[in-house]
């Protein structure tokens, strides 16, 4: 019980400073604007198929669940506006970090750990370079920028798989049905929930770091860095999301 | 002994000072190691496997921080360094990694030019690729120049990995098992580069090895680990005849 104590200190000691870590050098020169690039096309791009066929069902599905509940309340006009909302405020959001979690997270976890395990991290750091600005730098930043733009895209998706879910059952014009998404969705319901992801996206780079980094010496513990990055950040997405909401809820009420 | 036709300075250019280093409470792996490497020489060490020798050269180059005891390096002790003074004097050392660590997304070429445009940003591209072309010639693998390291074999990524060492011109070079793992003829050729690049440069060399071919080819004094301390040292000669048993178990 005491060793597991002090191991759960320790870990959030650690974290910590590694997060601290991260700010203090984060302004400090030299910038490395040319990884920071690569590693948005790598982490960002390279997940649009995934978020976009995700976002794509998730729109059709949500419509094509709530219709019969929404038909038998004849609201049946009310649900591009429903399906809107439900994607924007909360599905598309959480979704999205979740899959990024599982695909870019475990992918910096395994990627740094690798390095870490056969010393390429150690071989950067005796040649001068500091691995920290070069290797973890430019990924947190590039989630961080990446996963809210990932968002929106799967939003666009989502509302697009959703016109097709009800057309399905109807015919309706897609600027009508833009036209009612636009008249129910207000600016409070967007900012809160775009602001949220770049917390998302700074967790997911950031943990997926953290693991790789951390790493002890042996090939079994890439699997471990790999495996522990999308558990913890999967996690800290829901505790994080639930702060959202609770703080969006107080401060609008 | 063969005779090396380099010049050995006397004066000392790393001077190791009662060095301890412990893992946990129970591990305590160097108990007060000294020892001088002088400007131009070629130092072997030997030492059973967990000895500790690939931690007095990680501390060296700061990769790992000593508990206690002073190291110096260039006349400048390391342990009182911060991070940005010990940049600098990191560039003046080489560190050959023993599995050479390439970093593996990235080409040969790429790797070599990886450390050289981040610390001469006055050279040009054409100069950089000079430079590159030049430093893979000097280990005779500049036909793998745009491979990835995973097509290498293991001698090309030593080859490969001491490129990228000599590229910034370093003063002192350390080598962390140089030709363990690779087969008789191979070992021989990276030896054979380890002398005629230190030939070339006048490098300093610190090289932990097993193999007793290379330490005979290359080194210029022996030293032998043992339980946390410098147990003997020597020329290859002296510690080939040496009476003690132990220290004969490796020649044999």
């Amino acid at each position: 019980m005491t060793s597991y104590l002090k191991d759960v200190f320790t870990n959030t000691g650690n974290v910590s400073l590694f997060t601290a870590s991260f700010f203090k050098s984060v302004l400090k020169q030299p910038f490395e604007l040319k990884e920071f690039a690569n590693q948005c096309y790598l982490l960002g791009y390279k997940a649009l198929p995934l978020v976009g066929i995700t976002g794509f069902i998730m729109g059709l599905v949500l419509t094509l669940q709530s219709r019969p509940t929404m038909v038998k309340f004849g609201a049946e006009a009310w649900l591009p506006g429903m399906v809107a909302l439900s994607l924007i405020k909360e599905v598309a959001p959480i979704i999205t970090a979740l899959i990024c979690a599982g695909k870019i997270s475990s992918g910096i976890g395994a990627e740094l750990g690798s390095m870490k395990v056969t010393e390429q991290i150690d071989a950067m750091e005796v040649s001068a370079i500091n691995p920290f600005k070069y290797l973890v730098e430019t990924r947190v930043l590039a989630t961080t920028l990446m996963v809210p733009l990932l968002v929106v895209f799967a939003d666009c998706i989502g509302i697009l798989g959703g016109y097709i879910g009800m057309n399905i059952h109807s015919d309706v014009n897609l600027f009508r049905y833009l036209s009612q998404i636009l008249e129910s969705l207000t600016f409070l319901d967007i900012m809160p929930a775009t602001i949220k992801t770049f917390f998302f996206g700074f967790l997911i780079g950031l943990i997926g770091c953290y693991k790789g980094f951390t790493a002890s010496n042996g090939t079994a513990s890439v699997g471990k860095a790999a495996n522990s990055a999308v558990v913890a950040a999967s996690l800290s997405i829901f505790i994080v999301d639930m702060m959202a909401v609770q703080l969006t809820d107080i401060l609008y009420k | 002994m063969l005779q090396q036709d380099h010049e050995i300075l006397t004066k000392p250019i790393i001077e190791i000072k009662k060095l301890h280093k412990s893992f946990g409470s129970n591990n305590h792996v160097l108990k007060g190691i000294t020892l001088q490497v002088k400007a131009g020489e070629n130092l072997i060490m030997l030492g059973k496997s967990g000895s500790g020798k690939s931690i007095i050269i990680k501390c060296l180059v700061g990769l790992l921080a000593a508990d206690k005891g002073s190291l110096k390096v260039f006349d400048t002790d390391i342990t009182k360094l911060d991070c940005t003074q010990l940049n600098i004097l990191r560039l003046r050392m080489g560190f050959l990694f023993q599995n050479s660590a390439l970093y593996d997304s990235m080409t040969v070429r790429q790797n070599l030019e990886f450390p050289l445009k981040r610390h001469s940003a006055e050279l040009t591209d054409a100069e950089v690729e000079k430079e590159v072309e030049e430093v893979l010639k000097s280990v005779g693998l500049i036909e793998a120049i745009d491979k990835m390291p995973s097509e290498l074999s293991g001698g090309m990524r030593k080859r490969v990995g001491l490129a990228r060492t000599l590229i910034l011109k370093p003063e002192i070079i350390f080598y962390d098992e140089p030709t363990t793992g690779l087969d008789p003829i191979t070992s021989r050729e990276i030896s054979k580069l380890i002398l005629s690049i230190q030939k070339k440069n006048n490098t300093t060399s610190m090289i932990i090895t097993h193999d007793m071919a290379c330490a005979k080819l290359t080194g210029d004094r022996i030293v032998i680990l043992r339980d946390g301390v410098i147990y003997l040292e020597g020329t290859y000669r002296e510690l080939e005849n040496s009476k003690d048993e132990w220290v004969h178990s490796f020649f044999e």
